[in-house]
Formats: structure tokens, C-alpha cells, sequence
């Protein structure tokens, strides 16, 4: 009886998944389409003759485009774990006076719209030169990921036991030493999660790329993107194809750390 | 991730400050003065971070839009003070009531939407069936996409002569829709490509709130015969407000500076007709000939402003919910 009835909901649930999923299905689809289908009424349901002219045009036209961005992202990954695992200590163990002020310094950073970042930025680089650089944007990339970054530290190490702390104290380690030998290892989770949130969310950006690195020599895969919409109208395969291939990383994070992404969504929303 | 809901989050860094334990038992005001020096070691990188990359970035942007800023003195950085004139300016910019318009209305549709599949949603799946968490996984994918690739098949789907949509509407008897090149739809089109983004974000949050609540409150209700319908109203949603109330916030704030998906379906066009704050201040800046930096920054320090006081509703909120 019970049995039956959940596999009722199954059904549901597929089928809802399936409406919700449909526009990524579509996009895939239309990556495989050929030129001369792609405005055919009605449109190809099924890629069945195909082609892989789109993926071809990304692997001779998106290649530096991609590489600039796993440079960029990775860059972000680094810079965001360097500065907001230290701080998410203190502010979990080490109780520093004036730690309230700087809490909502951090949620409010995390409230101010990209675009007027972007805008301050845009000033800041124009007078040091460093438009265009790949430094430049890493830097304001990793700013939508260190608030959050920091919050998620400090919830997590704060669940790490009192006594862990003190038996390294006794055993003479300072704060320091305590800081890489015990806390680090035992945040491995969180330095995960951090780390994927700062790689994804550094891969998808588009305003910080558009705004401060439109002109750059290296520039990343959401501009490549960009500049074929703008460009070719025609070509859809290729661009759907170069948005499929944008998408791996979303993909490979999903299906590797499924659970860290929804710790992840929860903590960033109901964090602290 | 089921263990991630809201109860196991502990006060953090938003409460800190009084949700701090009790100062350690009295040692040496010595000791005591060396570990608060520590404390701050570990802060000082993301002290300077904030104020090298948030508070300067603001700053400048707040100079901007005090001063007459053209493209020369943007370089050498001698523009004249005028006070509040962009500000004046903006306002009184035939563009602003509509972009005011636009950002209410793309807001609060957005939220509506959002907000209610994703609990429906949240409700659906807290009964575990078969498949039942991968598809909820699934359900993840919209919101892990890159904006630009979301926004650009949209922009596809919603083709005036090749989109899906307008084909499948073509099938039920429905003319084709300019979805994108017609003022009356475009602003209709970002507000469906941005529900389905943020769909995932308010399931996820919800069903972790929908998790919290104790399974015997729901057995006690069915005991007493109470429906379905009537014990969600009467029992679940009430036990639910904090984290909607919540969610809904959080959902006002990243929806107030939605950017990417606007100007890469419509570019805030045609002729304006799906300009918010956030494409204004970026045309204003960025997207003309001649860039008018002042009016832009105002623009974005309106949004602020905005975003701002459903923050600080949103903090307040939160403390208020906080478990203690």
C-alpha cells in the first residue's frame, strides 16, 4: 500500500523535475542542432542528426577563454580560503573584542549589489592600471566569496569541542600552531564547501569580468560567451555548445559534493 | 545535508557579539591581553580585506556621485563638487519612475513565484519517496549555472520565430509572443528566467526549515484529525515563519541587485522597458558613448540604500528568531 503510493509521488517528482530541468535539456539540444535545423518549425525534440560543428567551434575558438577563467577561479579559491579561514578562527575560538561590529560588517558586505563593486572598482583599477588584469579580477571576484566564506568558518569552527583546543594548549602549541595543526585538519568540510562556492561563483561572473576585464588580453568564459551572442546570432549551436561546456564545473560540483552545496545554500541563508 | 538544517547553525558572526560565551575564567589580565593581540592577528587580513575591497570601492563610488565626473577628470581625479546634483538629476531623469517601477514589480513577482513553487515544492519532497534526494539535487542545477548560460537559453527559448515557446504556445492555439522585442513582454521574460533561478535557492532553505519542525507535531495533528491542508495552514506554516520570513528577505536582497540575467537577455530594452536600478546604473556608466560616472553611482547608491533597509530587516528578523 505504502509502497504503491510513494511510487505515485516518484512519478510526480520526476515528471517535476523534468519540466523544471527542460530549459538545460534544451540547451544541450540546441548544442547539438545543426545550422540550417535550428530555426525549423517544429524544432528538432531529439538532436538525432547532428553535429558537433558548435563543439568544434569551442575547442578552436573557447579554449583561452576557459583557461582564463580556471586561473581566475582557482586564483579566487586561494585568496578567499587565505583570508576567511583565519578570521572565521578568531571569530569562533578566540573571542575578540569588536567581533560583533566586524560580524555585520560581513553580512552587510554580503548585501551591496555586484554592479556597485563593480563601479568602485572600475575607478580603483583605471588609476592603478589594472584593467584588463587578471589579478584585478581575481580581486574582485573573491569579494563575493569572502563574507559568505568567513560565516561559514565561523559556524563550523565553532563546533569544534572546547576540550580538542585546550589538550593542544596544555600540550604547549600556541595559537598558531593550534590554528594549522588541529583546526585546519578538522575543517577540511568547510574549506571544501568555501571552496567550491568561491570557485563556481568566480566561474560564473560576469559583471566583475565585463566591467573591469572587457578590454583584457585574458579574458574569461562568461565574456567568451558574451562576445558570440553579440557577435554571430546565428551560430546557436556553438554558443549553447560553449554554455554546456561552461556549465562542467556546476555539473562535476554536483554530482562530487552534492551534500556540500546544500550545507552550503542552508548555512549562507540561515548561517548565523 | 539533512543535518545542516536550521537548528544545528549555531549563532555566529551576525550575533557574535552578545552571543558570545562567558570570558574565560579569570587568569592573568596578561594572558588575557596576549590572546585578544592573537585574536586580532588572525582578523587583521580580513580587516584590511574589507576595508582595501569593500569600504574603498564604496567610497569612491559614494565620491563619484558627489562630483561632476567626466571622462578627463575620472583620470586625473580633479572633478568639481556639486553636492547632491547627480542625485537631483537622476531623479528627475524620465528613466527613474520607470526604473522604480520595474524594480518593485521584477522584485516582488520574482519573490511571489519563487517563494511559493519553492515551498510547495519543499512540502512535496520532505516525505521521502524513491529517487526522492536526487531529484532534489537535480532541482539544484538552475541555481549553479552560470547566469550568462541560463540567461542566453532563455534568450533562445524565448526566440520570437524559433523559440521553444513560442512553438509549444504555437501547438495550443496561441499567436507568437515577442518575448523580447516587444516593450509589453520583455520585462515578463526576465521575470520568468529569473523565477526558474531562483526556484532551487528557495526550495532548498525551506525544506531545510520544513525538516526542524519535530515529526510529532505532524503525528499529533494527524491524530487529531486535522487534514492535510488544514494542519499545513494551521500548524506547519505557522512553525515556519521565521525561515520564510527569512527567506524572503534574502530573496529581496539578491533579487534588488539581479544584473547579469537583464542585460544579457534584453539590456534592459526595448526602449527601457525592462530597466531597473541595476542595468540603469550600469548603462549610465558603462554602456554609453560618453560615460556619465556621477549619475551612475547615484543610481547604484539608491540601490544600496534599498538593499540596506531590507538588510537590516533581515538582521533584525534573524535576532529575533535566533534560539537562544
Amino acid at each position: 500500500m505504502t509502497s504503491r503510493r510513494n511510487w505515485w509521488r516518484t512519478a510526480i517528482g520526476v515528471a517535476l523535475t523534468a519540466i523544471m530541468l527542460f530549459p538545460v535539456y534544451w540547451m544541450i539540444n540546441v548544442s547539438f542542432t545543426r545550422e540550417q535545423d535550428m530555426r525549423k518549425s517544429p524544432p528538432n525534440i531529439f538532436p538525432f542528426d547532428g553535429t558537433l560543428a558548435g563543439y568544434s567551434a569551442v575547442l578552436h575558438q573557447q579554449l583561452p577563454y576557459l583557461g582564463t577563467s580556471l586561473v581566475v577561479a582557482l586564483g579566487t579559491v586561494a585568496l578567499t580560503v587565505l583570508i576567511a579561514a583565519p578570521a572565521g578562527y578568531s571569530l569562533a575560538k578566540l573571542r575578540p573584542r569588536g567581533a560583533g561590529a566586524l560580524g555585520f560588517a560581513l553580512v552587510i558586505a554580503q548585501m551591496i549589489p555586484a554592479i556597485i563593486m563593480a563601479m568602485g572598482f572600475y575607478a580603483i583599477f583605471l588609476n592603478l592600471g589594472m584593467l584588463g588584469s587578471v589579478d584585478g579580477l581575481i580581486l574582485a571576484d573573491s569579494t563575493i566569496a569572502v563574507p559568505f566564506g568567513v560565516l561559514i568558518f565561523t559556524a563550523f569552527m565553532t563546533g569544534i569541542p572546547e576540550e580538542l583546543l585546550q589538550a593542544a594548549h596544555i600540550d604547549g602549541a600556541g595559537t598558531m600552531r593550534t590554528f594549522w595543526s588541529i583546526i585546519i585538519p578538522v575543517s577540511r568540510n568547510s574549506i571544501l564547501t568555501v571552496s567550491l562556492f568561491a570557485f563556481l561563483w568566480s566561474w560564473s561572473d560576469f559583471i566583475f569580468a565585463n566591467t573591469l576585464d572587457g578590454g583584457g588580453a585574458h579574458q574569461p568564459i562568461t565574456l567568451g560567451i558574451y562576445h558570440y551572442i553579440g557577435n554571430n546570432n546565428q551560430q546557436w549551436n556553438a554558443i549553447m555548445a560553449t554554455a554546456v561546456v561552461a556549465s562542467i564545473p556546476a555539473a562535476i560540483l554536483l554530482v562530487i559534493a552534492q551534500r556540500h552545496v546544500a550545507a552550503g545554500v542552508t548555512a549562507g541563508a540561515v548561517k548565523d | 545535508m539533512s543535518q545542516t538544517g536550521i537548528r544545528r547553525t549555531t549563532p555566529g558572526a551576525g550575533g557574535k557579539a552578545e552571543a558570545a560565551p562567558p570570558a574565560p575564567a579569570r587568569r592573568g589580565a596578561q594572558q588575557l591581553h596576549s590572546r585578544q593581540w592573537a585574536a586580532w592577528a588572525f582578523l587583521a587580513p580580513v580587516t584590511a580585506y574589507l576595508l582595501a575591497f569593500y569600504a574603498y570601492p564604496l567610497y569612491r563610488n559614494l565620491d563619484l556621485s558627489l562630483k561632476n565626473y567626466t571622462v578627463e577628470s575620472f583620470v586625473q581625479g580633479n572633478a568639481a563638487f556639486t553636492g547632491w546634483a547627480n542625485y537631483a538629476a537622476v531623479i528627475h531623469d524620465p528613466t527613474f519612475l520607470p526604473a522604480l517601477v520595474h524594480t518593485v514589480v521584477f522584485t516582488v513577482v520574482s519573490l511571489i513565484f519563487q517563494f511559493s513553487i519553492g515551498l510547495a515544492l519543499a512540502v512535496f519532497f520532505i516525505r521521502n519517496f524513491r529517487l526522492s534526494g536526487l531529484l532534489r539535487a537535480l532541482f539544484l542545477v538552475p541555481w549553479l549555472l552560470p547566469l550568462i548560460v541560463s540567461a542566453s537559453t532563455w534568450s533562445w527559448m524565448l526566440n520570437s520565430d524559433a523559440g521553444i515557446v513560442n512553438f509549444a504556445l504555437h501547438y495550443i492555439g496561441i499567436g507568437p509572443v515577442d518575448w523580447l522585442t516587444s516593450p509589453r513582454w520583455a520585462l515578463t521574460s526576465v521575470i520568468i528566467a529569473n523565477i526558474w533561478i531562483g526556484i532551487p535557492f528557495n526550495l532548498v532553505v525551506l525544506y531545510s526549515g520544513l525538516q526542524a519542525i519535530p515529526d510529532d507535531i505532524n503525528e499529533a495533528a494527524a491524530i487529531d484529525g486535522a487534514n492535510r491542508w488544514r494542519a499545513f495552514w494551521r500548524i506547519t506554516f505557522p512553525l515556519l515563519r521565521p525561515v520564510s520570513a527569512i527567506t524572503l528577505l534574502l530573496g529581496l536582497i539578491y533579487t534588488l541587485k539581479v544584473f547579469d540575467i537583464i542585460w544579457i537577455m534584453t539590456e534592459g530594452g526595448p526602449a527601457g522597458a525592462s530597466t531597473t536600478f541595476a542595468t540603469w546604473s550600469y548603462q549610465l556608466g558603462f554602456a554609453n558613448m560618453l560615460p556619465a560616472f556621477g549619475p551612475s553611482a547615484a543610481v547604484g547608491n539608491l540601490l544600496i540604500v534599498m538593499a540596506l533597509i531590507a538588510g537590516l530587516i533581515y538582521i533584525r528578523v534573524q535576532r529575533r528568531y535566533q534560539p537562544r
